[in-house]
């Protein structure tokens, strides 16, 4: 790729990106949220047409624009989030759109035997006929590599590949890719988690705002370094405070037992948790195994089935808005989605979850200058940056919506603080910056006397933030134990489904 | 070819579209006129003065405008919370029939205290009328434009059942019409020697007090928090079932006004061809306003103008007045297509071969 240049209005996403890539070699594509990278895999991909720049894949220059003509050429990608159908087999998800609309008949032998052959020559074990319901994250991932794969790909790109896997399934898929790349395959890495980078890659090149900043060849640098060159800055993340001791347990503010609840596609069953004042409590786990669903509940969304729950001793109910009134400050997973109406001015979105509350109204009318000098003081106090009171919501990047939903839930218009933070991925896709704001609140609110749960599928933040730690997995949640009495190895088993596969017990323990 | 959001929009950039989209409908009719072997300019300079041109023509296009006011407001709320409700039709004839029923003469009362609950009637039959769709598409997910739409046919021949049957009017010489509302009950002119009534004050009324709800309570900021992002709304704390219920009364409500008000200041009885669509033009000029009370308002008068405009001109030089809907449809499409490439922008890339 040479000299890659693609603007979207007044922002210039990718400036003059040149990418060399070799067969045989693992490039990582390291750079922050925002940084270009999706872009320029996209322009690879013939997603989006360059504004400058051409591509050339093994000599040949691939016209732009053209997702047909990047498969042709041997460009696969696998997408973080899979585009796989569910209710097929691994065979037929591997030959949609293989084969002409005009043929009448499918020849199915003959791409199993294909199929079977790639994966053999690649170590990529699955079942071709399984349905891909009934895989395992991993699994999916695997197919996904295979589709590539059985398209004759010779460039793969990965984004974000172990964004839902546990550290065991990570270092597979390493595998996998070590051996592909033996085969000549060469591989484009996309990640901002420098460990696995330093792990994986042969080379390194370091986007941020746009333009490469840095090319080097990965047993040349080293973590500190990618990490400067990510952020611009040697801004590195909080560090963990060491030792602190906690008898939170004693008399806990948050307390959850026998807890059951259907969420559809999976389900709650006997979850049981205590947060003290002034605690966090992380809940690590594969994304998908019940750890929203609990947010959900403890959220007043979604109803449980069995189960109680309670603040400082009193039963929560069961609706939102007296959740809310509890003292409940809730952070969803999906910003954009569930987080805020992006349609609606930034003000109303402040004021949302009061909105029905005295402060804020009276019999139904709206205390507009009351509601607007309120959320004027979140803004300033949250420092959300491009924020006006009539503004849409939608207009703010995703760190600054985050820091309007926390100024939401933690200045309460009320004036009260919260008692119990229920935070869910609260960093997901944010720059570092931001991570540490959001990061330094949470801890700020706790040392407030807010109990605070924490779900995150980055392992890193939960052993940043967290006081105690449990693992989520197909519903359960296994013990909670000392942040420090877990290793990574232990949290990976627990996270694989094997919750009692901690040696030392007793740690703690809250169920 | 493909579609890419516009990172900013200026209000040049609105003005330009609007302009783009008026002259889109403009050339569209203009072919079809020529088409018709008719001199386009003065033929849409008849259509103009048709509807604007004289105290006479005014008062017949503000007349027209009054059901079509109601029955966009009817479809502006309901569309802001996502409630697609199509019934607006259905929903006005119900409100006409609830009207005479209870003005025909049938209960003996205070003609303002009668009045009143002759609204309260039509309103109520309209809301009702709503209220049974959006409570399953509530509980069970049933899709409301397939629901309400049919209503407005199976409503038609209920009210055709009526005419003909418990309702009907035995002077009317075996024409299917209804029994006439008390003289007392009837809205007074606005002006002398013309039909424009006073429901021209209720109609506008209905507006601003629309517009003040959305705007400044907190049922208006669910109505619009829902129709916005319901997911959001819901986690913020948004009553789902009861805003939505509200907002089917209050949609069925303005539409079942709409029949009321036409009873009351024009027809005077109901009959079968009272409604040349006013429910489903109060879509168009819901969508046409942009889906703000107070832009319904202008909407209707322009459509109502158009519509009135058309015959007037028709009765002139004889080109068709169906020329008046081929306009408003077109106006629709364009204002649509308007609005999504203020938003968008089409972008043609080189697409290699396949």
């Amino acid at each position: 790729m040479q000299g890659i240049t693609r603007r979207f209005g007044d922002l210039v996403a990718n400036d003059d990106i040149s990418l060399a890539l070799h067969a045989g070699e693992v490039l990582a594509l390291l750079g922050e949220n925002g940084a270009g990278k999706s872009t320029l895999m996209s322009i690879l991909f013939g997603h989006y047409v360059a504004d400058a720049g051409t591509i050339e894949v093994f000599g040949r220059p691939l016209p732009p624009g053209d997702t047909r003509a990047a498969l042709a050429a041997g460009v696969g990608m696998v997408h973080q989030h899979f585009t796989l159908a569910d209710n097929l087999t691994v065979l037929d998800n591997v030959m949609l759109g293989t084969e002409g609309l005009g043929r009448l008949v499918t020849r199915k032998a003959a791409a199993l035997a294909r199929l079977r052959e790639v994966a053999q020559g690649s170590g990529l074990a699955v079942d071709p006929l399984a349905r891909v319901a009934n895989l395992s994250v991993g699994e999916r991932q695997r197919v996904e590599i295979l589709k590539a794969l059985y398209r004759g790909a010779r460039v793969l790109v990965l984004d974000e590949p172990t964004a839902v896997l546990t550290p065991q399934e990570s270092q597979s898929l390493f595998a996998t890719l070590r051996q592909l790349v033996r085969q000549g395959m060469a591989v484009i890495f996309i990640s901002h988690k420098l460990d696995e980078v330093m792990d994986i890659s042969r080379r390194v090149l370091v986007l941020r705002g746009g333009r490469v900043v840095a090319e080097s060849a990965t047993a040349d640098t080293n973590k500190a370094e990618l990490a400067r060159w990510m952020v611009g800055q040697s801004v590195i993340g909080l560090q963990r405070e060491a030792g602190r001791v906690n008898d939170a347990t004693a008399r806990p503010r948050l307390s959850v037992q026998g807890l059951d609840a259907d969420g559809g596609r999976v389900h709650l069953k006997n979850v049981a948790l205590d947060i003290g004042a002034g605690e966090i409590l992380g809940i690590a786990g594969v994304s998908g195994n019940g750890q929203g669903l609990l947010a959900q509940v403890l959220s007043g969304v979604s109803e449980p089935t069995r189960g109680t729950i309670q603040i400082d001793g009193v039963a929560l109910g069961g609706h939102v808005p007296s959740v809310v009134a509890r003292g409940v400050a809730r952070v969803p997973e999906d910003r954009q989605a569930v987080g805020v109406v992006g349609d609606l001015p930034i003000w109303e979105n402040l004021c949302a979850e009061a909105l029905h509350t005295p402060t804020l109204s009276r019999l139904g009318w709206v205390r507009r200058a009351a509601a607007q000098a309120y959320a004027r003081q979140v803004l300033q106090a949250f420092d959300v940056r491009g924020a006006t009171l009539e503004r849409r919501t939608r207009a703010l990047s995703g760190g600054n919506m985050q820091k309007l939903i926390l100024g939401r839930v933690l200045q309460r218009a009320d004036g009260t603080a919260p008692r119990v933070i229920v935070a869910h991925q609260p960093t997901w896709g944010l720059d570092i910056g931001a991570v540490n704001f959001v990061h330094g609140r949470l801890r700020a609110a706790r040392d407030a006397g807010a109990a605070v749960l924490l779900i995150s599928d980055d392992l890193d933040e939960i052993e940043l933030l967290a006081d105690r730690i449990a693992v989520m997995s197909h519903g359960r949640l296994g013990p909670a134990r000392a942040a420090e009495a877990w290793t990574r190895e232990q949290l990976g088993l627990a996270m694989a489904g094997e919750l009692d596969a901690h040696p030392r017990s007793a740690v703690g323990a809250a169920s | 070819m493909r579609l890419e959001a516009r990172a900013h929009i200026t209000s040049a950039d609105v003005l330009r579209a609007g302009g783009l989209a008026l002259l889109a409908v403009m050339a569209t009719a203009a072919a079809l006129v020529a088409a018709a072997g008719a001199p386009v300019a003065q033929t849409f300079s008849l259509m103009a003065s048709g509807a604007f041109g004289s105290v006479f023509a005014l008062s017949e296009t503000f007349t027209r405008a009054i059901p079509l006011m109601l029955t966009g407001l009817a479809a502006t709320v309901a569309f802001k919370a996502r409630l697609f409700n199509i019934g607006a039709e259905g929903q006005l004839y119900a409100g006409a029939i609830a009207a005479v029923a209870v003005g025909g003469g049938a209960i003996d009362a205070p003609a303002p205290l009668l009045f009143a609950l002759m609204l309260l009637a039509a309103a109520l039959a309209g809301a009702c009328l709503l209220l049974g769709p959006a409570l399953m598409k509530l509980l069970w997910g049933v899709d409301e434009v397939v629901s309400t739409l049919l209503l407005n046919f199976i409503v038609l021949l209920g009210v055709g059942a009526l005419l003909d049957g418990p309702m009907k009017d035995a002077t009317a010489m075996g024409w299917p019409q209804s029994v006439a509302l008390l003289g007392d009950l009837e809205l007074s002119k606005l002006v002398a020697q013309t039909r424009v009534h006073t429901g021209l004050l209720w109609s506008t009324g209905a507006a601003v007090a629309l517009w003040v709800l959305l705007r400044f309570t907190t049922l208006g900021f669910d109505i619009r928090a829902l129709g916005a992002n319901s997911r959001a709304a819901a986690f913020a704390g948004v009553p789902v079932t009861r805003t939505m219920v509200m907002v089917a009364l209050l949609s069925g409500g303005l539409a079942g006004l709409a029949g009321a008000i036409e009873v009351a200041g024009r027809t005077s009885y109901v009959t079968l061809d009272m409604s040349p669509g006013y429910g489903y033009t109060g879509i168009v000029i819901a969508m046409l306003a942009a889906l703000h009370p107070l832009a319904v308002v202008g909407a209707s008068v322009l459509v109502a103008g158009v519509l009135v405009g058309a015959d007037s001109m028709s009765r002139s030089i004889g080109v068709p007045s169906y020329l008046a809907d081929v306009v408003v449809a077109s106006a629709l499409l364009a204002v649509l297509t308007a609005s999504m490439l203020t938003r968008y922008r089409l972008r043609f890339d080189r697409v290699g071969r396949t």
